[in-house]
């Protein structure tokens, strides 16, 4: 009996070979590739690569090969592999205005310089299972049209600047703070907030940003600009003094326009919130420009009256690595806490049964 | 040991980090440190924050025992002992005299500890203050200023409410006569072994990211009241392989008519007094007793 509770090492071999059988599953289908996840379920691993904080492609579709596509867990891979990796230069900040895009609308303006580029967006397809893609290989396809580069494709929101109608974005040569590096402390400032909410779980986000439409603390948005497309990283190596492309990344960016009323020293104008993610991942950027708006409260003078408002509860429960690790924690055993808890109301009880009685 | 990795999972630079984050708390008893914790190879949650502090002080001389609820084997503790046994090549022991690093969960082992042990103990949520004011920024404030005042009026609750300080574990302990600290889940059976002990006692909070020590000779106080003053869980039963009575018990259930039996949870301490020839408590003595 005692020994049935403890002696894990046996045990844990066991579970882990039973695992591997489980992610290989039916031994008659053929085994997945890497190359296929990597191609086929390119959203799968955006994400991974997203909330994982790390740019690989390969190495993401490993890990949601590894976690048999369960994708918190294949974040938590891609993180733990991370932390081992050396720091071996910082990049420049990435230019989006330079982005080549692949999509780029805005809700604000019927038609806009640069114009409205839909990409390859679910949004316009009615969700009907589509049977023929069941039958592997029999599926007739409609050659797209490409869109014509676009050359200028000047921000959305940099006409309502021009305008004076949008608040300036405060702009600073300072070295962003890396939560990568020194532990999240409170208050927070915002480059620090953006970090955390880049790399925050994007159904945390969801939620959040999705409580700030429905009365918790609104932010009357609009989706002023998002676009999704590639971007040059440059370094400066210190030997050669000027920058260099090191390669490019896929990336989604969403501004969206806020309201603000203004105030007596300050005519109204607009207020803006951000996201940015890795890869193609519309609706968390969209949720995280949302989130990045609710916890500008206090800069803005507003009253933080809901979660998304409140900087503490939203960056301490965003990482769904911690989540999911602290959550789960509970599986392990407490027996000897639930002894101290047994024994205590053992012990007041029976202390109220004498009372009782005398 | 595991290819492609460094001497204990972590890079040099990050283990350096810890290291003075350390330093720091063992100047500043009871304090917490922030630390730029990492993520390791197991979840946050599940000792990752000992696992860095134990990964930055291993040398190849050391000798690590892994405890968990207090026994050696259980599968956490397996599953940590043998990551480190994987980066590092370090002999492992679960006897603990023998250790020179014990990291544990929950408990503080029954042997007495010696001057040049090391205990680091995995911390789940290191604020004591955390159930009673939700907010960082307020509860560092708090510890600046030694306002402790919202904890004691919580165990004067407790008392008013159930006529005993209703917390079995993490029990609020005052470090150095300074800061308030919480020695993490273990029962308070074990808290008077904090007191001055020779052992230096490091706790690691990987998900939270801080870092705190008591350092050795200390003085640790379990908060109470002078008309309520500290007191640790007593056991009517012995331990049913071995017979202590001076030892925390674990209860187990082994029939469904709620027959249980009680051993101790120290498995280490329970297999040494067998080896010594103790046993369980005969009905006779029982019967004396």
């Amino acid at each position: 009996m005692y020994v049935a509770v403890k002696g894990g090492a046996k045990a844990i071999e066991a579970s882990h070979a039973l695992l591997d059988q489980a992610r290989r599953g039916d031994p008659a289908t053929p085994e997945l590739a890497l190359a296929q996840i990597a191609s086929q379920l390119t959203l799968s691993v955006d994400r991974v690569m997203a909330e994982g904080s790390l740019y690989d492609r390969e190495l993401a579709a490993l890990a949601v090969k590894q976690a048999r596509g369960d994708l918190v867990e294949a974040i938590f891979l891609l993180r733990a592999y991370r932390t081992t990796l050396p720091r071996l230069a910082e990049s420049l900040p990435v230019d989006t205005d330079a982005m080549r895009p692949i999509r780029r609308i805005s809700a604000a303006y019927k038609d806009l310089p640069g114009g409205q580029m839909l990409g390859p967006t679910f949004d316009y397809t009615h969700r009907l299972l589509d049977f023929a893609l069941a039958a592997e290989g029999k599926r007739k396809t409609v050659e797209p049209v490409a869109a014509e580069p676009q050359a200028d494709c000047p921000r959305a929101l940099d006409i309502l600047d021009r305008e004076g109608l949008i608040e300036k974005v405060a702009e600073s040569d300072a070295s962003p703070p890396d939560l990568t590096r020194d532990p999240l402390q409170f208050p927070a400032e915002r480059a620090l907030r953006l970090q955390n909410l880049a790399r925050g779980d994007e159904g945390f986000l969801l939620a959040l940003g999705y409580s700030t439409q429905r009365g918790y603390s609104s932010t009357h948005p609009f989706a002023g600009e998002i676009r999704i497309g590639d971007v040059d990283v440059e370094i400066v190596p210190e030997e050669l003094g000027f920058a260099v492309c090191i390669g490019e990344i896929r990336v989604t960016e969403c501004e969206m326009i806020n309201q603000f009323q203004g105030s007596r020293d300050l005519p109204a104008q607009f207020t803006r919130g951000y996201g940015l993610v890795f890869g193609e991942g519309e609706r968390k950027a969209m949720a995280m420009a949302l989130v990045d708006r609710s916890l500008r409260a206090g800069e803005l003078g507003e009253e933080r009256t809901s979660p998304a408002q409140d900087e503490e509860f939203v960056l301490s429960h965003a990482d769904n690595v911690e989540a999911s690790g602290f959550v789960q924690h509970l599986k392990l055993p407490h027996y000897v806490d639930f002894q101290s808890e047994l024994n205590l109301i053992r012990r007041i009880r029976a202390d109220q049964t004498r009372e009782a009685a005398e | 040991m595991i290819e492609g990795y460094n001497f204990a999972y972590l890079d040099e630079q990050t283990k350096r980090m810890i290291r003075r984050a350390l330093l720091k708390a063992v100047a500043i008893p009871g304090y917490q440190v922030p630390f730029a914790s990492r993520e390791m190879p197991l979840p946050y949650g599940w000792g990752t924050g000992g696992i860095q502090v134990t990964a930055a002080i291993v040398g190849r001389s050391d000798v690590l025992k892994v405890i968990d609820q207090g026994a050696d084997d259980t599968t956490n503790a397996v599953s940590i002992r043998r990551l480190f046994a994987n980066t590092t090549d370090v002999a492992t022991t679960e006897r603990t005299q023998d250790a020179t690093i014990i990291q544990t969960r929950h408990r503080i082992p029954e042997t007495p500890l010696r001057e040049g042990q090391i205990m680091v103990f995995q911390v789940p949520i290191p604020e004591p203050l955390r159930w009673l004011e939700p907010r960082e920024a307020e509860t560092r404030r708090m510890h600046a200023h030694a306002d402790y005042s919202v904890m004691h009026v919580k165990l004067y609750e407790d008392v008013a409410r159930y006529g005993h300080i209703a917390t079995g574990y993490d029990y609020p302990v005052v470090v150095d006569g300074r800061y308030l600290m919480k020695p993490s889940p273990i029962p308070k059976f074990d808290n008077p072994k904090l007191d001055r002990s020779p052992a230096l006692m490091l706790f690691g909070a990987g998900r939270e990211k801080r870092i705190y020590a008591v350092p050795p000779y200390t003085a640790v106080r379990s908060l109470d009241f002078e008309d309520h003053p500290f007191r640790i869980e007593k056991w009517d039963e012995s331990c049913a392989l071995c017979g202590a009575t001076d030892s925390f018990l674990d209860e187990i259930v082994v029939d469904d008519r709620n027959k249980r039996m009680f051993v101790c949870s120290d498995s280490d301490y329970c297999q040494t007094r067998r080896a010594h020839g103790h046993g369980p408590a005969t009905d006779s003595q029982e019967a004396a007793e």
